[in-house]
């Protein structure tokens, strides 16, 4: 598992593909808002959202994973996109649902979600919307 | 601020553009390189300009849409094609008609409910998702699981396997016109779901491998019926040969269409049959061994051209290797306990809540509460019918996942269609995407 820097977090999956990580084979995001003492390294500093990447190396039979921190003030990360084709659309997965700007990806729009929608529901601030039910002490929508 | 004024803020925010691919007229060389990146994303580069003519005028070619209402495309996916006569020039997947927010559901639900949820993601393979959602949380909760319980697991899987396959060569042979090959592939899916039925009680959907193990043991009797599942498709796979494999009509259909590199898959993180059809033996039951499979002996099927002829011959070669994989866990299934014998995992059975107040006190607890899960994160991977199946599972120590996230294979390969369909043939397309074998419930979660 490792835990780069923003700033050197594009370097850190390039390196790694050019020493035989063939495939990134996922990448999603965490909104850690509410849960803030997560167990990191000491050297970390923990920030809201954290994007995870999984990547994969067929030849040698390994996994490693990268997780780098991102700040709720400017959730920006580079995209890895030049790295790795597979990443197009779970970056806009991510997008979609955390709000995380990848710069450098080519067609960052939303995915999943109608592209009208307002807010990233996957975010922990985000309501979850409930439906009224017809029992006697239902609390009506909230 | 006015409402009118904070509405739109919002939606400044967080609106980024269509997701569709815009009309070449009305397309700016930016707007275009954007739609070109995105819909022939060949790994060799951003292909726009020498690829896709941009000056070409619009009216030469024609800009599409396949579905999402359209039987070929297996549920409601839409592509939308640019068209040169029958030629496609660009096309993209639009996907997230059924998006039901599932992981976000998960955030509700506690770990014990938490695979009737995940069970619904890939409608034709559950209990493959909810083999992944439980070794996610058995790998947090550091329990061993018994043996019988591995073993269950083992024989359910494969028997997914082969329905899930045998439901792909049905619907992939009515795509190509052989509604012989549909009729077939239903019939002998049918058997094995019965067989799902007596064990779990449901055709799909079934929310029977719990993390801990399994809800119950397999019935009485149950080798036979597993004998029977497999003799009978293992003959049929032969009529299938002589009804498929040497039809020139299929062959001329599918041999060299769609065809994919290897290079070409690994960079758009293809995984499954399809990445095996281009020569690559990565199939994580061999490679990275889950469950028990290092014991047990079977082949991995590999093609050579990467084409839909190739992904149709390993798929039906896969069956062959899970119905040998079925007959070897037959022989060699343990006996002994089918769930962890820790009580803040399993429930006690039914029998102890009539003696013992503990027990009840217990089977309360783990009902209504859930258990707790240690805190941590966690990434487990196994091979589902459509490829690498990944749970990434965060807990903040609660009883309910802090956030789940499952790598559905058909959302990623699904990336590989526009590299797939360029250049082809409309009527091909049909063909490819069948190929593709997408499940859209996994696709858009």
């Amino acid at each position: 598992m490792l835990f780069p820097q923003r700033a050197a977090y594009h370097d850190i999956v390039g390196a790694h593909k050019e020493s035989g990580f063939e495939m990134c084979t996922d990448l999603c995001a965490v909104d850690y808002l509410a849960h803030p003492g997560r167990r990191l390294p000491a050297e970390v500093e923990a920030e809201r959202f954290e994007v995870v990447v999984q990547l994969l190396s067929i030849s040698r039979r390994r996994r490693v994973k990268v997780r780098v921190q991102v700040p709720e003030s400017d959730p920006q990360v580079p995209s890895l996109w030049d790295l790795y084709r597979s990443v197009e659309a779970m970056e806009r997965e991510a997008f979609d649902m955390f709000g995380i700007r990848f710069s450098g990806h080519p067609d960052l729009t939303r995915i999943l979600m109608p592209e009208d929608w307002e807010g990233h529901p996957l975010r922990k601030d985000y309501g979850v919307g409930r439906v009224p039910v017809q029992f006697k002490e239902a609390p009506g929508p909230r | 601020m006015t409402d009118h004024d904070v509405e739109e803020e919002l939606a400044a925010e967080t609106f980024e553009g269509a997701q569709e691919m815009a009309d070449r007229a009305h397309t700016t060389a930016e707007e275009f390189s954007r739609a070109a990146g995105a819909v022939l994303r060949l790994p060799g580069g951003v292909p726009g300009s020498e690829d896709v003519d941009i000056e070409r005028p619009s009216d030469e070619t024609m800009i599409i849409n396949l579905g999402p209402q359209h039987p070929s495309t297996h549920g409601v996916l839409r592509l939308m094609m640019e068209l040169d006569g029958e030629t496609v020039v660009r096309s993209k997947p639009i996907i997230g008609y059924l998006h039901t927010g599932m992981e976000k559901t998960a955030e509700e639900l506690t770990y014990q409910q938490g695979s009737t949820n995940v069970t619904r993601m890939d409608y034709l393979s559950p209990l493959t998702n909810e083999l992944v959602f439980s070794m996610a949380t058995e790998k947090l909760l550091e329990v061993e699981l018994p043996p019988r319980a591995v073993w269950i697991r083992m024989l359910l899987a494969e028997l997914q396997r082969v329905s899930s396959h045998v439901m792909w060569l049905a619907t992939n042979g009515m795509d190509l016109g052989s509604t012989t090959m549909m009729i077939f592939g239903f019939r002998e899916r049918e058997m094995v779901l019965a067989f799902f039925e007596k064990t779990t009680g449901l055709r799909m959907n079934h929310n029977f491998i719990r993390p801990g193990g399994t809800a119950a043991d397999l019935p009485d009797g149950w080798e036979d019926d597993v004998a029977v599942i497999c003799d009978t498709i293992e003959t049929r796979l032969e009529s299938y040969d002589e009804l498929l494999t040497g039809q020139p009509i299929f062959r001329e259909r599918t041999e060299g269409v769609g065809a994919i590199t290897a290079e070409e898959a690994m960079a758009l993180g293809v995984t499954g049959p399809i990445l095996r059809s281009t020569g690559v033996a990565w199939d994580l039951r061999r490679t990275m061994p889950y469950l028990c499979y290092d014991q047990v002996d079977f082949d991995v099927v590999i093609g050579t051209y990467g084409d839909n002829f190739d992904r149709y011959a390993i798929r039906l070669n896969e069956i062959r290797e899970s119905i040998r994989i079925i007959r070897q866990v037959t022989e060699r299934m343990p006996s002994g306990d089918y769930r962890v014998q820790d009580k803040k995992v399993t429930p006690p059975p039914r029998a102890r809540i009539d003696e013992s107040m503990e027990a009840l006190i217990h089977h309360f607890k783990i009902f209504t509460e859930g258990f707790k899960v240690p805190e941590g994160e966690v990434y487990t991977a196994i091979e589902s019918p459509r490829g690498e199946i990944g749970c990434y599972l965060v807990s903040d120590g609660s009883a309910k996942p802090y956030r789940l996230h499952i790598r559905a294979p058909s959302f990623v390969n699904l990336q590989a269609l526009p590299v797939m369909l360029h250049g082809g043939l409309v009527a091909d397309a049909i063909a490819t995407t069948s190929s593709i074998d997408p499940i859209l419930g996994e696709v858009d979660r």
